[in-house]
């Protein structure tokens, strides 16, 4: 047996093509993998019912099955007062379909063909973002348009409403590394299932979204005033007219709920954001 | 930095000492083995021997505890992303995305690997026609069988044109058919050029499409060669004489035992099966069987199948689990 000295092997397979570098083929990136996204929602238009049948829902049942029984003290009714509580729930179901659709490509081992390609390993993230961000813009504008149907009105000018509406979407960032974080923990679509919607339902019930938290006892009052849900409830009817004055008795984040809605999201967005990408890290290394 | 080979074929794949430790378990335990330019490994192991881990090792996809591998001259810790452009996968299960139809998942991984869209709807076509999926183009996954699936899934791993392939357990839980045509494609393949890594644990497929076979148990390579240098370690091949009067049976086995003393009778199939070392043997029994008047049906050697080889190199049968391993695994 001989044994010979060859080259380097790569000098004689023949060169691939280097991939085109920088922000143009990042950003194609970002938008093949949104695109894709999108389709499965044409595919399967029941992915779109948690921000239209179900706020939908919502809305027709607070307002008009419990809607009588719940004192406001809204100037403009129940029906007004309800409609930026049940926006900022859906807002924080973004998650829901972050975490769904991520956790599905794990299991599906399409995260293991993305990342067996030369493309960015943040792309796949990012994508999901702008989607899920796309996917609550549409049932804000459902809502929107539902509220209307119903009696709700924006009453203190396009600029505050404008703010309004970019505090809603800057808290759905933040919830959206929640939905990171629990799509990339959990072993299976029905945990994370389990996981949304017992912690997400509890959430955004013990807030000001569908009852005052006045007449809660003193504890939970607290808890639910000072629940990031709630500041951004308070200051969507601040911003669009919906709630009379804030009683002198409500915490301290609810007489400044502007700010503390957006102290909230970036809080939020700080302390899930790094514990997300760790655990998708973890999960796509071994 | 040289490889040293033992002929001048440039090798497109070496793995080299890898190691992958989860906790306790060694899935795989020192597997080093070289792919030269246009040929087929087979990859042959039980579930659970460390097939798998050392695939994602060599695709970027999972970390060596230890050692390398390098595909197309590229290292996977040094240089993955080239690893990455010279290189397909496809994976166990058929990673395709069932929501999109056959085309726009071409059309997906060929613009993430950065080809321009014209290059990629070209070259879509070309791989839908190429794969029998031409028609089915426009349809949506889900409603896809098993083997369309399968062939999607390899029609999406060329969509690059890498000139190195890993395909794990490619037929695995296909039908016959489906896997006899998957076949013919990887040998298209390999035809023009493609270096395939493939794993199995069917011994069939490694014997029908691999130029060299590893065989790993443990995480360990415990042997490796051409089907034919397996079949050969693994001990002897038999004589096998069929007569065609039974009544000559005993006349047969009288002469067979003069030659070699180990002789298995089955009566009913009138045949005599001897342990053997070779071919001389065979001439010998024939030209005595002649001058005793014994007429035969049929008179050959048979070599050991993979099969056998893998029993008496591991003691175990390649389709069985390895016993352990269920319990290694949740450790």
């Amino acid at each position: 047996m001989t044994t010979t000295i060859t080259p380097p092997a790569h000098q004689q397979i023949e060169p691939r093509p280097a991939a085109p570098a920088g922000t143009a083929s990042y950003l194609r990136q970002i938008r093949t993998l949104a695109r894709r996204n999108f389709t499965h929602i044409k595919r399967q238009p029941e992915m779109l019912s948690d921000v239209t049948i179900q706020p939908i829902m919502f809305v027709l049942l607070f307002a008009f099955v419990f809607g009588g029984s719940i004192q406001t003290g809204s100037p403009a009714g129940y029906r007004e007062w309800l409609l930026p509580g049940i926006m900022a729930q859906t807002m924080a179901f973004a998650s829901f379909v972050v975490a769904l659709g991520l956790n599905n490509d794990l299991q599906k081992g399409i995260i293991d063909r993305f990342r067996s390609l030369p493309m960015s390993r943040s792309s796949v993230l990012v994508a999901r973002s702008v989607s899920s961000l796309a996917h609550s813009s549409i049932g804000v504008a459902v809502m929107a348009v539902t509220g209307l149907i119903v009696g709700w009105r924006i009453r203190n000018g396009f600029g505050n409403a404008i703010l309004a509406f970019a505090l809603l979407l800057l808290f759905g960032f933040a919830m959206i590394w929640v939905g990171i974080l629990v799509g990339s923990v959990m072993r299976s679509v029905e945990a994370v299932n389990g996981v949304m919607f017992s912690t997400m339902f509890p959430i955004t019930f013990l807030a000001n979204t569908f009852a005052p938290t006045q007449n809660m006892p003193l504890v939970l009052r607290k808890i639910a005033e000072w629940n990031p849900i709630s500041s951004l409830v308070q200051s969507l009817r601040d911003l669009w007219g919906n709630d009379g004055p804030i009683p002198t008795t409500a915490s301290w984040p609810l007489q400044h709920s502007i700010l503390v809605s957006i102290a909230w999201s970036l809080l939020l967005a700080a302390i899930f954001a790094p514990l997300a990408i760790r655990a998708y890290t973890k999960r796509t290394t071994d | 930095m040289f490889s040293v080979t033992r002929s001048n074929t440039p090798l497109a794949i070496e793995a080299i000492d890898l190691v992958k430790r989860f906790g306790e378990f060694t899935a795989v335990d020192h597997v080093s083995f070289d792919v030269p330019q246009g040929t087929v490994l087979g990859m042959l192991g039980p579930n659970g021997a460390g097939k798998t881990t050392t695939v994602r090792m060599m695709t970027t996809l999972s970390e060596p505890t230890s050692g390398t591998a390098r595909v197309a001259g590229f290292d996977v810790r040094q240089q993955p992303d080239a690893v990455r452009r010279s290189m397909g996968l496809t994976g166990q299960a058929a990673s395709v995305d069932e929501l999109l139809t056959g085309r726009q998942n071409l059309r997906l991984i060929g613009e993430l690997y950065g080809l321009p869209t014209k290059q990629v709807r070209t070259l879509g076509n070309e791989l839908l026609e190429r794969f029998s999926l031409f028609e089915a183009g426009d349809k949506v996954v889900r409603d896809y069988s098993g083997g369309m699936r399968r062939r999607l899934d390899l029609a999406v791993s060329l969509i690059a044109a890498p000139p190195v392939l890993f395909l794990d357990e490619p037929t695995t839980g296909l039908d016959p058919r489906s896997r006899t045509e998957l076949w013919d494609v990887l040998r298209g393949l390999v035809r023009e050029g493609t270096t395939l890594l493939l794993t199995t644990q069917y011994l069939e497929e490694a014997d029908q499409l691999a130029d060299n076979i590893v065989v790993i148990d443990h995480g360990k390579v415990i042997a490796e060669g051409t089907a034919l240098q397996l079949k050969d370690r693994s001990g002897k091949a038999s004589l096998v004489v069929t007569v065609s009067d039974g009544a000559q049976l005993a006349e047969a086995e009288r002469i067979l035992r003069e030659i070699v003393p180990d002789v298995h009778v089955n009566s009913a199939a009138r045949q005599l099966t001897a342990a053997t070392t070779g071919l001389s043997d065979m001439t010998t029994a024939a030209g005595r069987f002649e001058r005793a008047g014994l007429e035969l049906d049929d008179i050959g050697l048979k070599r050991p199948s993979l099969d056998d080889v893998f029993l008496s190199l591991t003691g175990h049968r390649a389709e069985d689990a390895t016993p352990a391993d269920s319990e290694e695994m949740s450790v």
